[in-house]
C-alpha cells in the first residue's frame, strides 16, 4: 500500500476483467473435474451424471479463453474503478458479511437492528433517534408482516427467546 | 370461444374481492420496487416470494405478477423526474421524458409513459389470450427433442440478440447450467459436483441467485457511485391527463410498431431492455420528428415504453404455454409455480384452467389498476426517492437477506446471497449479461433431462435434433438466432455493396 495513490487511481478495468475471466475458467475446469468424477460415459440408464455437465464445464473453459484472449487484446485503457469507490463498496460489502456471518447466532431481528443503525450512523451521519426508530421499526414491521401475516418463521437468537416470542 | 368463456371465468376469478387487494398491494409494492434502485422486477418478486406460500396459487400469482407490472410503471417515474433509470428497461426512457421533465412538461411525460405503458401490456396480454392457449396445444406434442430444442432456441436468441460479447453470454449462460447441474442428478439419483459438502446437495437455488446477483451486486454498483438523489416534486393533474390522452391518438403508428416489437422481443427472451432500446431506435428513424428525439420529444417517450411494457407482458406467454419464461422476472414467476406446486408447460391450460386464465385476466386488471395508481400517486412514490441511499439500502440489504432465508428456512442461502452479490458486481463491472445466468439455473435441469432423454431414444446420435420437420425447424430458428448478428452483418454489407453499385 503506497501512500502517493490518490482519488484517480484504481485498478485497470482490463487487469480486473482479465483476472475474473481466469476465475471463470478455472471454475470451468472445476466443473470439468467433478463431472468426470461423477462419470461422463454411456452408463446403464443411458448417459452418466457427468455427462451434461462436463460438456457445459467445457464451454465455459473455452469461452473464457476467447474472452480472456479478447480482454488482453484491449489497450490499458479506463479504470475499473477508483480506490476510493471500491473502499466505498467494500465498506458495505463487509458489513454485510459480518451480518450473515451473525445471523444464525444472534437471529435476524437483533443482527438486522445493528446492521441498519452502524450503516446510517457510519454511512449516513444521522442522529441517535432517527436510528433508533429505524433501526427498531425495521424489525417489529418484519415480525409482524412475516411471522405474524403471512407466518413465515425467521432465525430467532437469545432476545427473542428472552422475550418470549 | 372456449377461450371466451375461460376468460369470463378467469375475470370472476380475479374480481374476488382478496384478489383484487392482492393486485392493488402488489401493484403498490411493485411500484416502489421499481422506483428504488437496487430493487428491480426479479429480485423484487423473489424477495416477496416466500410471503405467498401461505396464497392460494391464483391469488399468489396475482399478486406477484402486479408486483412486475407496478416495477414496469415505477421505472418510468425515476427515469423522467431524475434522470435515474430505475430499471434497465426504462434507460431509453431517459433520453426524451428528462428532457421533457426539465421543460416543466413532467406531467405530460408521465402520463404519455403511464398511458403507453398501458397500451403495450394490453396489446400483449391481448396477444396472450389468442395465442397462448394455441402454442400450448400444439406444444402438448412435443417429445424430449422438441422440448430440448425449445430451449435450445431460447438460449440461442439470448446469445445473437444481446449487446454484450457472445463469448460472454455463452459463459454466463453455462456457469447458470453448471450452477444447476449441482446436486443430485434428477435421472440416475447420483450426486455430482457438490465435493462432499453437505449445503450442496440439493444444488443452487434460483431464487437466492437472483438476490444476490440483482438485488446485492445493484446495490454495491450503487455504491459505487455514491449516489445522492436530490428529487424534485411532481403533480400530475386531470386537465394535464386529459390534454395528453387527447394528443396521443396521432402516434399510433408508434405505438403499434412499439407494441409489435415489444411482442416479438419478450417472447424471444431477450427481453424488455433491447425492446425498449430497439423500438427508441426505429421511432427515432421513422419519426417525422426524428430530428428532435433526446430533446424532449413525447414520442421519444411512447415508443421505449410501449415497448418496454409489452416486452416485459409478452415474456409470460412462453413462460405459460411452454414453461419457458422470457425474461428473469418470468422466470422468478415459474420458479413460483414450482413451489406452489404447479407444472409450468402446455399441460397448465388443461388441468388449471382456473389459474390460468385467472391469471390472464388478473393482466387486464392489473394494468388498468396500475394506470390508475400511478397516474394518482405519482407525488408520493417520487418522495420515496427523496429519502437517502444510506437508510434505503441497509433496508434494502435486510430485505434481501430476509427473502434469501425464507425460501428454505437456511442460513447458508443467506451467506450463498451474499457470494452471489459479490459475484453479481464482478461480473456485471465486466459486462457479463446476468439475465442468461438465471435463466440456465432455472431451465438448466429440464434442458439437460430433455438432452438426455432425446439421446437415450436416439442411442446417442445428435441426429434425433433434425429427425422430423418440427424439431429441425426449431433447431434451425435457434441457429439461425445464435448467429443473427453474423448474419445481419452480412446482410448489412450486401446491401450496402449493392447500394454503392446503384449509384
Amino acid at each position: 500500500m503506497t501512500t502517493h495513490q490518490s482519488h484517480t487511481t484504481g485498478p485497470t478495468h482490463k487487469a480486473v476483467e482479465a483476472g475474473v475471466t481466469t476465475v471463470i475458467g478455472l471454475f470451468g475446469a472445476v466443473v470439468v473435474y467433478g463431472s468426470i468424477k461423477a462419470g461422463i460415459n454411456w452408463g446403464a440408464e443411458g448417459p452418466k451424471a457427468g455427462f451434461f455437465p462436463f460438456y457445459v464445464g467445457l464451454f465455459i473453459i473455452i469461452s473464457s479463453l476467447i474472452n480472456l484472449w479478447n480482454t488482453l487484446r484491449e489497450a490499458d485503457g479506463p479504470l475499473f474503478a477508483e480506490w476510493g469507490q471500491l473502499r466505498q463498496v467494500f465498506s458495505v460489502i463487509l458489513p454485510t458479511g459480518i451480518y450473515v456471518a451473525a445471523l444464525p447466532f444472534i437471529g435476524l431481528y437483533l443482527a438486522s437492528a445493528i446492521f441498519i443503525a452502524w450503516f446510517m450512523r457510519w454511512l449516513g451521519k444521522y442522529n441517535w433517534p432517527i436510528i433508533a426508530a429505524l433501526s427498531l421499526g425495521m424489525p417489529i414491521v418484519t415480525y409482524l408482516v412475516f411471522e405474524r401475516w403471512f407466518l413465515v418463521p425467521l432465525p430467532k437468537g437469545p432476545v427473542e427467546e428472552w422475550l418470549g416470542l | 370461444m372456449e377461450e371466451l368463456v375461460n376468460l369470463f371465468h378467469g375475470f370472476a376469478v380475479a374480481l374476488q374481492p382478496f384478489n383484487i387487494a392482492v393486485m392493488v398491494l402488489g401493484i403498490v409494492l411493485g411500484v416502489i420496487i421499481g422506483v428504488l434502485p437496487g430493487l428491480g422486477g426479479a429480485n423484487g418478486v423473489a424477495i416477496l416470494l416466500p410471503l405467498t406460500f401461505s396464497m392460494p396459487p391464483t391469488s399468489a400469482i396475482i399478486m406477484l405478477s402486479c408486483i412486475y407490472w407496478g416495477a414496469l410503471f415505477g421505472g418510468a417515474i425515476t427515469s423522467i423526474l431524475f434522470n435515474i433509470p430505475g430499471e434497465p428497461w426504462s434507460v431509453a426512457t431517459t433520453f426524451d421524458g428528462y428532457p421533457m421533465a426539465q421543460q416543466g412538461k413532467a406531467a405530460e411525460s408521465l402520463t404519455a409513459a403511464f398511458t403507453s405503458s398501458f397500451v403495450g401490456a394490453l396489446f400483449a396480454v391481448i396477444m396472450i389470450t389468442l395465442v397462448a392457449p394455441l402454442v400450448a396445444g400444439f406444444a402438448l406434442r412435443f417429445g424430449p427433442a422438441e422440448k430440448f430444442a425449445v430451449y435450445f432456441l431460447a438460449f440461442c436468441s439470448f446469445v445473437g440478440l444481446s449487446k454484450e460479447p457472445p463469448f460472454k453470454t455463452i459463459a454466463a449462460m453455462m456457469i447458470g447450467f453448471a450452477l444447476a447441474a449441482v446436486g443430485l442428478d434428477s435421472i440416475t439419483g447420483q450426486l455430482r459436483l457438490t465435493f462432499g459438502s453437505t449445503e450442496l446437495l440439493n444444488g443452487f437455488d434460483f431464487l437466492i441467485a437472483v438476490i444476490g446477483l440483482f438485488g446485492l451486486g445493484e446495490i454495491f454498483l450503487t455504491m459505487e457511485e455514491g449516489l445522492n438523489f436530490r428529487g424534485g416534486k411532481a403533480k400530475i393533474d386531470l386537465r394535464v391527463v386529459l390534454r395528453t390522452w387527447k394528443s396521443l391518438p396521432q402516434y399510433w403508428m408508434t405505438s403499434l410498431r412499439s407494441c409489435v416489437i415489444g411482442c416479438w422481443m419478450g417472447v424471444t427472451p431477450a427481453g424488455a431492455t433491447p425492446a425498449s432500446f430497439m423500438s427508441y431506435g426505429i421511432a427515432k428513424r421513422m419519426s417525422k420528428n426524428g430530428k428532435n428525439f433526446g430533446k424532449g420529444e413525447i414520442e421519444g417517450v411512447i415508443a421505449p415504453e410501449t415497448a418496454a411494457h409489452a416486452a416485459g407482458t409478452a415474456a409470460l406467454l412462453p413462460m405459460l404455454s411452454l414453461g419457458v419464461p422470457g425474461s428473469p422476472t418470468a422466470a422468478v414467476l415459474l420458479g413460483g409455480l414450482l413451489i406452489w406446486g404447479l407444472q409450468p408447460g402446455p399441460m397448465l391450460f388443461v388441468e388449471q384452467k382456473e389459474f390460468v386464465w385467472g391469471l390472464i385476466a388478473s393482466m387486464y386488471l392489473g394494468n388498468l389498476v396500475g394506470l390508475i395508481i400511478v397516474l394518482t400517486c405519482v407525488p408520493i412514490f417520487a418522495a420515496i426517492l427523496r429519502v437517502p441511499f444510506s437508510i434505503i439500502a441497509p433496508l434494502i440489504l435486510v430485505l434481501c437477506a430476509i427473502g434469501a432465508y425464507s425460501v428454505h428456512n437456511s442460513t447458508f442461502d443467506v451467506v450463498m446471497m451474499l457470494v452471489f452479490g459479490v459475484i453479481g458486481y464482478a461480473l456485471k463491472k465486466c459486462n457479463y449479461p446476468l439475465a442468461p445466468l438465471v435463466l440456465a439455473i432455472v431451465l438448466g435441469d429440464k434442458a439437460e433431462e430433455a438432452f438426455r432423454q432425446s439421446l437415450l431414444g436416439s442411442q446417442g446420435s445428435l441426429g434425433i435434433f433434425f429427425s422430423n420437420t418440427l424439431v429441425s425447424t426449431i433447431m434451425i430458428l435457434g441457429l439461425i438466432a445464435l448467429f443473427w448478428s453474423l448474419i445481419s452483418n452480412g446482410l448489412a454489407r450486401l446491401r450496402n455493396r449493392t447500394a454503392a453499385a446503384s449509384v
